[in-house]
């Protein structure tokens, strides 16, 4: 499924996340920064993985900065990102 | 006989500083102290090199200090307190002699016992006449208590007052006499009023620090510790605050008549002072403006050294009076072990200051801390360094649960009788950590860049270089 339009979800307070979601070039690239990086990097990964491959997102640009945000709250500013990407939000 | 000098470069070289020598500076302008920086920059200036600068905090206002320490005028750093700007720069490792870390008791101990000998102490004095008579009480940079400077002043070899409000000699109301003072320098000013003394800090209306506030002062009324004569002593931090603000209305409501109000002191103590909660105010130093206005014009708000404070080598410290302290934590593990130096990444970003003193004096010595930070649980297995031994903590309080030491049998069946929400250590740990994660361990650096030194004087332990 495409992302039709550049579209982000979430805040960057602490303990929030946000992201930010465009079309792709062909592929799925995922960026993430976070302040818990060492602890929970590889944790938020697999999340934000996990959601897009639920909608079936495999051609899109995902950024997310993550303020320490627990995985809950990852995966509903992803989820939210990309169905505002898709306009169905 | 002429105390009074030109500059403080003239004060320097009359005090006969030299290569290898110890320097002293206390904390009581805060992120808004000039001397530490205007003295050193004078140092320097002279070509004085490879001293140990003893100070008993250090905040980033004093950020220039990390070049001294690259051009090998400092070499050595010994601290209560290190704020987090300058703590990032220690651990990664630009000093290559560790950081000595104390408590607000250990450091003045030490220099009582001739431990740490000072040549040549700098006392920042928002007022001194030109005998060296000084107090934080009076003038535009006013701090309240000088609590910290005492030992300095009688201790080190040299002693030097710098001012920036001479007065005619004698002062008013000095808390440190002349007969302890060398040299006196006037300058513009020693301080930014804005980085000394914070306006009041407001209390939380995070209801998680609400909630947790309140379980506190539950805690404390249940513990059988709050009667007439109850001793008391908080953190300035927003759920601390709250937590001083639910026990006074329950002192209030219970007519209790406490003894005293001890640490630094905020608004809020103050507050707790003038409704009658205790009959005095210990005040090792001022947070805020209305502490420097409580300290100033009422008698019954008084200084205290930091021997008297919390020094485990004195004939007495008022820590060992104290009823309940209240005291915050980054981390806490299984074994109660409380770590307050360095943030969850492992980078310095504090100290001990009274934190270990006032655990060890206190019949009930509490910690309030929710029960994860940006995702990062307070409960781990193991603290990344110990500030404070588990044996000296009593009660942890988060919002998810109240963990007694299992040392504190008495303590956790009060609690329970009181129907306060009792919970195992572990079985907090794990409730936090089905919210949270278990977060991945912090690979650990191989060179030491502090030594966290216990009140007692023994190596408590030691924290590493940060992998970046």
């Amino acid at each position: 499924m495409d992302i039709q339009k550049r579209a982000s979800a979430g805040t960057m307070e602490s303990s929030d996340a946000y992201i930010e979601i465009e079309p792709g070039n062909g592929a799925l690239q995922i960026q993430i920064e976070s302040v818990v990086e060492k602890q929970f990097g590889q944790a938020i990964r697999v999340a934000v993985e996990d959601v897009l491959k639920g909608y079936g997102v495999d051609n899109a640009s995902v950024h997310v900065v993550d303020r320490g945000a627990l995985e809950c709250v990852i995966r509903a500013r992803v989820e939210t990102a990309v169905l505002r990407g898709k306009g169905e939000a | 006989m002429n105390k009074l000098v030109k500059s403080i470069k003239e004060a320097i070289q009359l005090a006969g500083l030299k290569d290898g020598m110890t320097v002293s500076f206390h904390h009581h302008l805060r992120n808004g102290d000039y001397v530490l920086n205007m003295v050193m920059d004078e140092i320097a200036g002279l070509g004085i090199r490879d001293l140990t600068v003893n100070a008993s905090s250090l905040f980033d206002v004093h950020l220039p200090l990390i070049d001294h320490i690259k051009n090998k005028v400092v070499t050595s750093v010994a601290a209560d307190y290190i704020a987090a700007g300058l703590g990032k720069a220690f651990s990664i490792g630009i000093m290559d002699n560790p950081v000595q870390f104390r408590t607000h008791g250990g450091r003045p101990s030490d220099i009582a016992q001739g431990k740490t000998p000072i040549d040549v102490a700098f006392i920042a004095a928002p007022s001194a006449d030109v005998m060296g008579n000084c107090s934080g009480k009076y003038g535009k940079s006013a701090c309240g208590s000088l609590g910290y400077a005492f030992a300095d002043a009688m201790y080190a070899k040299k002693v030097v007052v710098i001012t920036d409000n001479l007065m005619p000699y004698p002062m008013e109301g000095w808390s440190i006499s002349e007969d302890y003072i060398d040299y006196v320098v006037e300058v513009d000013a020693i301080g930014d009023p804005k980085g000394i003394v914070s306006g009041t800090t407001k209390i939380t209306r995070d209801p998680v620090g609400l909630v947790m506030a309140s379980h506190a002062a539950k805690v404390i009324e249940a513990s059988g510790l709050l009667k007439d004569g109850f001793s008391f002593q908080t953190g300035a931090g927003g759920a601390s605050l709250a937590a001083a603000k639910f026990l006074k209305d329950i002192m209030l409501e219970k007519n209790i008549k406490g003894s005293f109000g001890l640490g630094g002191i905020t608004g809020y103590m103050v507050d707790m002072l003038k409704a009658g909660c205790f009959r005095s105010l210990l005040d090792v130093q001022c947070f805020d403006l209305d502490a420097v206005e409580s300290i100033k014009n009422d008698p019954r708000h008084q200084e205290i050294s930091a021997m008297q404070y919390a020094s485990p080598t004195s004939r007495s410290a008022a820590v060992d009076s104290l009823d309940v302290v209240i005291l915050g934590a980054t981390e806490i593990d299984t074994d109660f072990n409380i770590n307050v130096h360095t943030d969850s990444n492992g980078y310095i970003m504090g100290g001990s200051g009274g934190h270990s003193d006032t655990a060890a004096g206190a019949k009930l010595s509490m910690i309030i801390a929710p029960m994860f930070r940006a995702r990062l649980p307070i409960v781990t297995d193991k603290v990344t360094c110990i500030s404070t031994p588990g044996k000296d903590i009593d009660v942890l309080v988060t919002q998810g649960g109240i963990a007694v030491n299992p040392n504190k049998v008495e303590l956790r069946q009060r609690l329970a009788d009181a129907g306060l929400p009792v919970v195992d250590i572990m079985e907090l740990k794990e409730k936090t950590e089905r919210i949270t994660g278990r977060p991945d361990r912090l690979p650990k650096g191989d060179r030491v860049v502090a030594e966290v030194i216990s009140r007692y004087g023994d190596i408590q332990d030691k924290i590493y270089n940060v992998v970046e």
